[in-house]
């Protein structure tokens, strides 16, 4: 809970809208073909609102802005505030700093779909329902089933513990079979190795249309959860005795939170640190209250891999760094910043 | 006027076993709405199962009854409505303040995904005053003194506002003056608004002058129970506790004072195990 002045939450909430806005406007203006700022500034405001701004861009600038940059950041802004919050959902569910989304085995099981879906020439991973997507969702998902029917046959008193220990078991077993398949069919390790380092590569709105629906209904709910979070902070016993269904909380927050990312990975592969590094940074700034840490995880974490993407597709120009290696490399140091920051006040 | 007496909390035949090591067995006891009784006895004796046990956070043999309704078939929210709990060691979460510690008791009276009301946070904010902790709302509860801290547990359990509450141990940490305070404003919820109280304590003498029923355990049975007068005799805690003291009666309080006059006694005195026919284990009544 947060109960901290109301002039306190007002000023992080418009920090955070600040932020992504200039994430937004700064990935928006910035890209590997140069155009006119001011223009693509125009571009978006003619977008965005009813009325017929005339943005002084040619087509092919104009088909830039709006069908390359802008779906990218809109896939952008989905994939990180969904990693982030189910980084920091799981990181409240099982009460361990170093939960991230992928715990349960979803990078495992997304990967052995994708891997599947490549090797047999199923799809591309980009498009609408893309089978790549689909059964990289589907393993995703499956993955989270099987950790948590293993997990809860083992000692009820551990539960939190025997998932992760599942989780862990569950993730090498997909592993295995994953890297089985792919050495059978070689030719098709690279696309297997850049869906693996993850990536906002769209084919237009398509993927954001596809994200969308899943992403809206399970950020609200989370970010509505933020107080049960807090509960489950005083452990199981005292939460139970406090009212909460802790059984059934866990398994409504987990399913939640797994959704949303085989959904984010179905889209974007695997992007690694997000989920961990977010919610971390965010209650180093802001506090520990769940009711804080999920909203504020949306839009740092929103920004955040918008910003990466930007780095991702401008360094090396024109190939493109795997948005993973920009998230952990530029994250990591950060991290690190903001940890001794915080150690000192 | 005539008080019409409500059984607040029955339990009978009580037992509570993991794997094959009992806990707790044939524990039956009645507790009346308004009235404070104190568990006693010597560590692992079974105090804070047999509280566990009432709270419904462990499931035993027998039954228990809150108000005529058997705790096992209550929904857990209901239950939180009726009974608040404050554990010996309580989870201590990280960066959480005070305030918003001690709204944490007003769950089970909130719907699933709402938030404290202004309404919440001014119960929250009285109960603070009446333990002295107004000045600290706004600091983290892992920053707070030992004493502090309970007092913070024990604000969240009030807070619940439940008829009944189970503190175990909740003197442990306080210096003398929060010890009188807090059990100051317990007797005073028992008495003005009819709290039924149900503590562990070590300490004998507080256990005696607050409580109107104790229950001496032993090895997970009870061997003596009734008033602090009859329980708290020098032979039940020679023999449970394998103490030597001296029991000095005033009217109705009981001073326990450990003796140290005994140079000769041996530093860890044989204990009376806990039989059926041991003759200790005649109820104090």
């Amino acid at each position: 809970m947060n109960t901290r002045p109301a002039a306190t939450k007002i000023t992080w909430l418009v920090g955070a809208a600040v932020f992504v806005v200039v994430a937004i406007v700064t990935a928006l203006v910035i890209g590997p073909t140069s155009i006119d700022r001011t223009g693509t500034l125009l571009e978006l405001f003619d977008a965005v609102t009813p009325g017929d701004i005339d943005s002084g861009l040619n087509e092919r600038q104009i088909s830039i802005v709006r069908n390359l940059r802008l779906p990218r950041i809109a896939l952008g802004l989905l994939v990180g505030a969904a990693l982030a919050t189910a980084g920091a959902t799981y990181q409240g569910v099982f009460q361990n700093p170093l939960a991230d989304p992928y715990l349960l085995g979803v990078a495992a099981g997304g990967g052995l779909g994708a891997t599947i879906a490549f090797i047999y020439d199923l799809g591309d991973g980009r498009g609408f329902l893309d089978m790549v997507q689909i059964l990289a969702f589907i393993g995703a998902l499956s993955s989270v089933a099987l950790t948590w029917t293993i997990g809860v046959l083992g000692d009820r008193t551990r539960a939190s513990t025997s998932l992760i220990l599942a989780g862990v078991a569950v993730a090498s077993f997909f592993t295995a079979i994953q890297t089985f398949l792919q050495q059978q069919d070689t030719d098709d390790l690279r696309q297997v190795y850049t869906w693996f380092l993850g990536g906002l590569n769209t084919s237009g709105w398509t993927e954001v249309l596809q994200l969308f629906p899943v992403a809206a209904i399970c950020l609200t709910l989370l970010a509505l959860a933020g107080r049960t979070l807090d509960i489950l902070s005083v452990g199981d016993d005292e939460a139970s005795m406090l009212g909460l269904s802790v059984g059934r909380t866990r398994i409504v927050l987990v399913v939640v939170a797994s959704l949303l990312t085989a959904a984010a990975v179905a889209v974007s592969g695997l992007i690694a640190f997000v989920g961990l590094i977010v919610p971390h940074t965010v209650r180093l700034l802001f506090g520990s209250s769940y009711r804080v840490i999920v909203p504020m995880s949306i839009a740092v974490g929103a920004g955040f891999l918008v910003l990466s993407d930007l780095v991702a597709r401008t360094a090396l120009t024109p190939a493109e760094l795997p948005i993973g290696v920009v998230t952990a490399f530029f994250g990591a140091p950060f991290f690190v910043v903001i940890l001794r920051t915080a150690s000192r006040t | 006027m005539t008080v019409t007496k409500t059984t607040a909390l029955l339990a009978e035949d009580v037992g509570v076993s993991i794997k094959d090591t009992v806990l707790l067995r044939n524990v039956s006891l009645s507790i009346d709405e308004g009235s404070w009784m104190s568990i006693i006895g010597p560590n692992g004796a079974g105090k804070s199962t047999l509280l566990r046990a009432l709270a419904g956070s462990v499931k035993p043999e027998g039954r228990i009854d809150i108000f005529g309704q058997d705790v096992q078939k209550i929904s857990g929210r209901e239950r939180a409505k009726l009974v608040s709990w404050v554990p010996q060691t309580p989870t201590i979460p990280q960066g959480m303040n005070v305030l918003d510690y001690v709204l944490l008791g007003r769950t089970p009276h909130l719907s699933p995904l709402a938030v404290p009301s202004t309404a919440d946070v001014e119960i929250a904010q009285n109960i603070l005053a009446e333990l002295d902790l107004s000045e600290m709302s706004g600091r983290t509860v892992e920053t707070l003194s030992g004493g502090e801290r309970q007092r913070a547990v024990i604000g969240r359990a009030l807070v619940q506002e439940a008829p009944i509450l189970l503190l175990d141990e909740p003197t442990s940490a306080l210096d003398l003056g929060h010890q009188q305070e807090v059990l100051r404003l317990l007797d005073r919820l028992r008495q003005n608004s009819r709290r039924t109280i149900i503590t562990t304590m070590h300490d004998l003498t507080l256990a005696g002058q607050f409580a109107d029923q104790l229950i001496l355990l032993a090895d997970g049975g009870v061997v003596a129970e009734g008033s602090a007068v009859s329980v708290l005799t020098e032979k039940h805690i020679s023999a449970y506790y394998g103490a030597e003291v001296h029991v000095n009666r005033q009217g109705n309080s009981v001073l326990v004072v450990p003796r140290i006059d005994q140079a000769d006694s041996a530093p860890f005195p044989e204990r009376a195990p806990h039989s059926p026919t041991n003759p200790e284990n005649s109820h104090g009544n």
